[in-house]
């Protein structure tokens, strides 16, 4: 047992410096500037933000500025409203912005002197990352939001130990079989227009990541093969495991993107079960209806913690 | 070897007394993910039960080469090769109902069902037997989604197959995506509840 919660703090440590370093990044990486505009981020969904090196007196009408996001240059917006905060230039928008895109914004005068000026907003590529993790970690949680996994998220999740290990497992396998899928769509399929082999090629590269994790486990640490041995084959049975690298191949991502999101995917896992072992392992001293014992309740309360996970929807980073 | 249950035993077992949905409780993503109505239910089932016949019928016809030690990778490679053909086949012939089931055709080679099935019975028994048996698991899974979708759709929206029935919504929480979870779960006490009332009474008869 203290062997496993180490293995837990390990991980918990791991997630928590992982955080640290993007959230520092965050807040000092911003965008790049252009002379008057000293910086330049999204506010809330519909909003654009730019804060200027001295306080705008006569703001200009929002129909002045024109926006539109960089890859589509033809679609041109206009702000609905705008207004100034001391140093800072707030662009309302009616509509919610699309701000995985980075944005140009095309200002008129601000202060007399100043030349119309164009400048790009982006979100900072940390901060993207850092959503991708969030994402499918809480917001997208495999197991509450997507109902993937559910086999042996019920399976596994009667007692906290072997919830645990499974979860470590299953994240370890996640990633590694996530950053082969990637390589294989990414240098072999896409070029050569083999799209089609996706669900063969990485339900194949799944069970051979976990065919040799159990060869080379059972002979170099038959110790922790005992301990974990028996998860290794209920990974393939997961469907979390070709759920992500199917995502990875559809959204285009690269490699460090696609890293995250087996991070924040296996590390979803990893939390639903270990909420879930907890709950099921005060289930059984409480004294439920004959009908309701076993998997019916397990359902019920998982049930309970998808809505709890809807709590998590209206979270965004910027 | 030989197998001493008869071809309606087979079926019927898979359809009753080891349902997978309600009474093995595997592949319980697409029960909770994908039974919103009866439509998507009956088409996940029908795509299930094709990729169960021939991948149960390809492994009973091959089991004789394929060694222990890999057979786990064969069993996966080869329900991805019957989900690959069903999800070109969907997309071509059923492009609406296929852009609404979305990922979970994909999916599919993920179900334990299928694996389960491959590793228990068809690696060792004749492939008529193995055909039969995956036609009763097949059609088990379909019954169970068919079954969660009528309730979730009857009683969330008041329709069967897009038919207003009731003109009224009775619990529109029940085709909330969350609640997949809530109506398996009560739908498996149910039947729970059921048996042990069956068993009851035969056990007074007696």
């Amino acid at each position: 047992m203290s062997k496993k919660t180490r293995d837990i703090l390990i991980v918990l440590g791991a997630a928590v410096v992982i955080f640290g370093v993007t959230a520092l990044i965050m807040l000092f990486g911003g965008g790049n500037s252009d002379g008057f505009v000293t910086s330049q981020t999204f506010g809330q969904t519909n909003e654009i933000v730019l804060t200027t090196a001295q306080p705008v007196k006569d703001v200009p009408s929002a129909e002045a500025f024109t926006v539109f996001e960089e890859n589509d240059p033809d679609i041109q917006m206009h702000p609905a409203s705008v207004s100034a905060d001391g140093k800072a230039l707030k662009l309302t928008f009616a509509e919610p912005l699309n701000q995985d895109n980075p944005h140009m914004v095309k200002a008129p005068e601000l202060v007399p002197g100043v030349g119309p000026l164009s400048v790009e907003v982006s979100r900072s590529y940390w901060g993207y990352l850092l959503s991708i993790l969030i994402s499918a970690l809480l917001i997208n949680n495999y197991v509450f939001t997507k109902y993937l996994g559910l086999c042996v998220f019920m399976g596994t999740s009667k007692r906290k130990s072997t919830a645990t290990g499974m979860g470590i497992v299953f994240m370890i396998v996640m990633l590694v079989s996530a950053v082969m899928s990637w390589l294989v769509n990414r240098y072999v399929l896409v070029p050569y227009h083999l799209d089609f082999l996706q669900v063969v090629v990485f339900i194949g590269l799944v069970s051979l990541t976990v065919q040799a994790v159990d060869t080379i486990l059972r002979k170099i640490n038959p110790i922790l093969f005992n301990a974990f041995g028996v998860f290794l084959v209920l990974v393939i049975a997961n469907c979390i495991i070709i759920a992500v690298p199917l995502y990875m191949a559809s959204n285009q991502y690269n490699l460090i993107e696609t890293v995250m999101l087996a991070l924040g995917a296996g590390g979803g896992f990893l939390l639903a079960l270990y909420l879930m072992s907890s709950v099921r392992e005060r289930l059984e001293l409480a004294q439920i209806p004959e009908s309701f014992k076993g998997l019916p309740i397990a359902f019920i309360v998982a049930g309970q913690f998808a809505l709890a996970f809807l709590g998590f929807s209206g979270l965004q980073i910027h | 070897m030989s197998n001493e249950l008869s071809k309606g035993a087979l079926i019927s077992r898979g359809i009753l007394s080891q349902n997978p949905v309600f009474k093995l409780a595997l592949s319980m993503c697409p029960a909770v993910g994908m039974s919103t109505t009866v439509m998507n239910g009956l088409m996940l089932g029908v795509a299930v039960l094709f990729v169960q016949i021939f991948s149960s019928l390809t492994i009973s016809l091959f089991k004789n080469w394929i060694h222990p030690r890999i057979r786990i990778p064969t069993y996966t490679l080869t329900i991805a090769t019957w989900v690959t053909v069903i999800d070109l086949v969907l997309a071509a012939v059923f492009p609406g109902a296929y852009a609404q089931m979305g990922i979970f055709i994909k999916l599919i080679v993920a179900f334990a069902i299928i694996t389960m099935r491959l590793e228990t019975f068809a690696c060792k028994e004749s492939p008529s037997d193995s055909f039969f048996d995956a036609v009763g698991m097949g059609l088990g899974f379909m019954v169970g989604m068919v079954a969660i979708g009528f309730v979730r759709e009857l009683l969330g929206s008041g329709t069967v197959f897009g038919y207003d029935l009731l003109g009224f919504k009775p619990f529109l929480f029940f085709i909330l995506p969350c609640a997949g979870f809530f109506v398996v779960g009560l739908m498996m006490a149910f039947f729970n509840w059921i048996e042990a009332r069956y068993r009851e009474r035969m056990a007074q008869k007696s």
